[in-house]
């Protein structure tokens, strides 16, 4: 079981990694970013079953940053689509405006 | 039972990273968070699991759902995948990180067979001080401090969000 959801895990962060890099959509990137988050997640609640509960613990933590981090991450895509009307990262390239 | 919450897991994964437009991403997300969820409860982290829907399946979900339909790119459709060299050193990246970790899980599979069964049983613990009691007495004692800091953190991401998100002009 711990073996299994651990190689689930595994799955799920590639494929969030890989839709960070192939997607355009400033969004959808971002919702890959937490796709990661929650595969990692995954692997700490299962190494918890036999390490001890610290790993529920932490899983814990790594939400609460996960949802400031939506909220902050979110602000800034608003921002940015009032200034260029798009959340295509390829339109903004330049840090600065 | 494990086997069906993993694979609509990887099929939500796929769905968020081949989805057509935002809303059927995030649509799918909620589908891959939901059987994660599900494989919590199979893992004996109840907590957790209902954690995980009302605060990430349910909050921060529609956190997401509320700035595309702000933005307005409900009908997006324009297909934003990028081609050619991108794809190339996605598949690259990928395939050397899942490659490496594999390699990792291969070599420490013995160990993790023996560490199954070791000494640890959280179940007796959950079974002395409830589910909620489990995560909850740790959480208050050793963690209080840190999470007084998660505290903080909310503060000052709300604080952030709004000076961010507020008109200039």
């Amino acid at each position: 079981m711990v073996t299994e959801a651990l190689f689930l895990s595994v799955m799920i962060f590639i494929i969030g990694t890989l839709g960070v890099i192939i997607r355009r959509n400033a969004i959808i990137m971002f919702l890959c970013v937490e796709l990661q988050l929650n595969a990692v997640n995954l692997a700490f609640v299962a190494l918890s079953r036999h390490a001890g509960i610290e790993g529920q613990l932490f899983v814990f933590f790594v939400m609460t940053v996960a949802a400031a981090e939506a909220a902050v991450g979110l602000a800034i895509i608003i921002s940015i689509f009032r200034h260029y009307e798009t959340v295509i990262t390829d339109n903004f390239s330049f840090l600065r405006w | 039972m494990f086997f069906v919450f993993a694979s609509m897991a990887i099929g939500g994964a796929l769905g968020v990273v081949l989805g057509p437009s935002p809303v059927a991403s995030l649509l799918f997300m909620v589908v891959s968070l939901g059987s994660t969820a599900g494989i919590y409860v199979l893992l004996e982290a109840h907590f957790l699991a209902a954690i995980q829907i009302i605060v990430y399946a349910g909050a921060i979900m529609v956190l997401f759902l509320f700035v595309i339909m702000l933005l307005n790119l409900g009908h997006d459709y324009k297909k934003d995948i990028r081609g050619g060299l991108a794809v190339l050193l996605g598949f690259i990246v990928t395939g050397s990180i899942g490659g490496l970790l594999a390699k990792q899980l291969m070599a420490s599979n013995d160990a993790l067979i023996e560490f199954s069964g070791s000494s640890i049983n959280l179940d007796a613990e959950i079974a002395e001080k409830g589910i909620i009691g489990v995560i909850a007495e740790p959480l208050f004692n050793e963690y209080l401090v840190a999470f007084e800091f998660t505290g903080v953190l909310l503060f000052v991401a709300i604080v952030g969000a709004l000076v961010l998100a507020k008109k200039v002009d």
